[in-house]
């Protein structure tokens, strides 16, 4: 038996919609056989892991804090792939503007206005663009795989936060933890709803998420991303710069994380730290595909990708397993999500030998 | 003191180069895996495990070259098969294989393990310096000379390693002379991870001999860029790896001395060389273009 591909004579708009459903659908069939090798009942640790955290309304909101760095993100990222170019660095670009973005309430603890907040989110997207501006100036000036750039500066960023809360920004009267001080009030991003912790990160990320969309849809901007994303010549010959585009792609994406990273530290964490993120930048990557890259799509997957993290943390405390566990389905899920993807533009034939059959439309 | 430094750079350089040889071969067939991260994190957990399992690290090697290639053939089947997108199904590989070592390998963190053990070469091993330096090596580095002299061999002077540069150079063409494509990208595939599975493997067993959660650090990634900076050419890997490597023990040492500088700057060193490396290797487009295989990371699906 082989496996043959036929081209659909148009794109599969059916599949389209349903490949990420099957891919969710597959990924916790496999995540139920997960579960029985690891000696657990797959029935009740598949609740466990992805409808318990649905039924309280804290935990409810613990899934906007985790959604809101996933999609904010995850959106700029689609803009980057849609238009061929492979920013994996956005965890870097989350860090620097985590950094950039704690500048003043570190060094100004006593600067009380309601100035500081705004002011922080525009420095954190600043510094989450212009890191990302490193490698687009590495591929436009010289040639640069932008794949490998982004990916080293990743590394690079958390050595300098890791330098940053050890040394010269740690908090003196912090019993020699490895942290800043708390960040005055006014330097706190706020909750959107009395209810729990869910704070504005999430608008935020609801906004660029439709903001995207509306730009991707409507305007000649998008039409210019996926021109130049399908076919560099063709874009062209229309009058696009493939140049400019990187430029284009690559600071939209880098400003989002950044905003990500001062959300999350300013409204959730409340300090700098060493960690401050459970590898959202990457995680970001399996929502931008799992959403199609598409910027609403993102916002369902980047919901999913949410309750990935919390189940895990929830499966810890209730059946016992490794939270690592969330990580092996968010690997799974990117990797069904890609297979699923091939029935959007082929028709799959298994072929035995001798006889030809068709199998799945 | 300049012996026991020279040693250590082996040590650093060995797991870059075998890793890079086989993305190299994978990648001169015009295929772009970027799973190498995952694949050799993989191979260094399977070779934990099977060491601790068994006793023998040898054995232990061997579990991580088929830990690797079978973890390849995951991405073998999703990009060649299912013609996927490369990038994509790369950055898939690595983030599953950093889950699921970590998965297994949770019950082996802080067990002492066990290291391979150098096999000394009788009387070449006697010769001052160079002796000690290249004839009382562990297994792992024997295997990464032999890999550039075999693979420089292969590419170059056989027929399959022409067929081989063929595909990665224009796989249509090379489909219509009746080379078997798609085969012929598996078995590269699954060399590039059966290498890096033997490279995380040297992590786990011989540079390391322990099990840390992400121990393989980005060297995947390093070895990835490696290739650029060799331009595809298998000596160039090995010269690439070993200045990897003196850059990586250089300030390892250097924070030993704590000279001053934050270790964190010393620690950035490797990633900040690489992003360097890159910039002097890719800054001429036409050296780039000519050395590129010209098939690299597009899909192919044979029309019947």
């Amino acid at each position: 038996m082989r496996i043959e591909l036929q081209k659909r004579a148009r794109v599969s708009t059916l599949f389209s919609v349903l490949s990420p459903l099957l891919a969710l659908v597959l990924t916790l069939i496999g995540g139920a056989i997960l579960f029985w090798a690891l000696g657990k009942n797959p029935g009740s640790a598949l609740y466990s892991f992805f409808i318990e955290p649905l039924l309280e309304v804290w935990s409810l909101h613990e899934l906007a804090v985790k959604a809101a760095p996933l999609i904010l993100i995850a959106v700029g990222l689609s803009i980057c792939y849609r238009s061929n170019n492979w920013n994996i660095g956005a965890e870097g670009q989350f860090t620097i503007g985590a950094i950039t973005g704690s500048i003043l309430p570190v060094l100004y603890p006593e600067w009380h206005s309601p100035m500081i907040l705004p002011l922080m989110l525009l420095m954190g997207i600043a510094g989450g663009a212009l890191y990302a501006g490193i490698p687009a100036l590495l591929k436009t000036r010289f040639n640069t795989n932008e794949i490998l750039t982004s990916l080293m500066l990743v590394y690079i960023a958390q050595l300098f936060l890791d330098w940053l809360v050890r040394g010269p920004w740690r908090d003196p009267q912090g019993y020699n933890f490895p942290q800043t001080k708390s960040f005055q009030i006014e330097a706190v991003l706020p909750e959107m709803l009395a209810s729990g912790r869910a704070h504005w990160g999430f608008a935020f990320a609801i906004i660029a998420a439709v903001a995207l969309w509306f730009m991707m849809r409507f305007m000649l901007k998008g039409f210019e991303v996926q021109v130049l994303g399908q076919s560099e010549r063709a874009g062209r010959f229309a009058g696009f710069s493939a140049r400019r585009m990187v430029w284009f792609s690559m600071l939209v994406s880098g400003g989002l994380a950044g905003l990500a990273g001062i959300s999350e530290v300013s409204g959730s964490i409340g300090h700098v730290q060493p960690s401050i993120s459970p590898g959202y930048g990457f995680t970001a990557i399996i929502v931008a595909f799992l959403g199609r890259l598409n910027p609403l799509g993102i916002i369902a997957s980047g919901l999913v990708l949410a309750l990935t993290y919390l189940g895990g943390e929830a499966a810890q405390l209730s059946i016992g397993i490794s939270d690592k566990v969330s990580r092996v389905f968010q690997g799974l899920l990117l990797f069904f999500v890609l297979s699923c993807d091939t029935l959007i533009h082929y028709r799959i034939r298994l072929i035995f030998a001798g006889s030809q059959a068709e199998a799945k439309g | 003191m300049f012996e026991a430094i020279l040693l250590t750079v082996i040590t650093a350089a060995t797991p870059l180069v075998i890793a890079a040889l086989g993305e190299l071969v994978t990648e001169r067939a015009g295929v772009l895996n970027l799973g190498v991260e995952g694949m050799m994190i993989m191979g260094a957990v399977c070779a934990f495990a099977a060491t601790q399992m068994t006793g023998s690290p040898y054995i232990g090697i061997v579990a991580g070259i088929v830990g690797g290639g079978l973890f390849s053939l995951l991405f073998g089947f999703l990009t060649l098969t299912l013609v996927a997108n490369q990038v994509a199904t790369g950055l898939a590989l690595t983030i599953l294989g950093l889950g699921i070592s970590g998965q297994l390998g949770e019950s082996f963190v802080g067990q002492p393990g066990i290291k391979l053990q150098p096999i000394v070469i009788p009387l070449l091993s006697d010769i001052p310096f160079f002796g000690r330096v290249l004839f009382a090596q562990d297994l792992t580095f024997y295997l990464s000379i032999a890999l550039v002299i075999g693979i420089n061999w292969f590419l170059f002077k056989s027929r399959r390693g022409l067929k081989l540069r063929a595909i990665g150079d224009n796989h249509g063409s090379a489909h219509a002379l009746g080379i078997n494509v798609i085969r012929t990208r598996y078995l590269a595939v699954l060399f590039g991870g059966a290498c890096a599975g033997l490279a995380g493997a040297q992590l786990s067993l011989v540079y390391t001999p322990q099990w840390v959660e992400n121990m393989s650090a980005g060297r995947g990634w390093i070895a990835l860029a490696l290739v650029v900076f060799a331009s595809w050419r298998p000596w160039r890997v090995l010269a690439g790896g070993y200045l990897f490597g003196a850059v990586t023990i250089g300030q390892l040492h250097a924070q030993a001395f704590g000279i001053g500088i934050p270790s964190q700057v010393l620690s950035a060193l490797p990633y900040v060389a690489t992003i360097v490396v890159l910039i002097i290797i890719s800054h001429n487009r036409r050296t780039t273009l000519i050395n590129t295989p010209a098939s690299l990371g597009k899909a192919f699906v044979p029309d019947r």
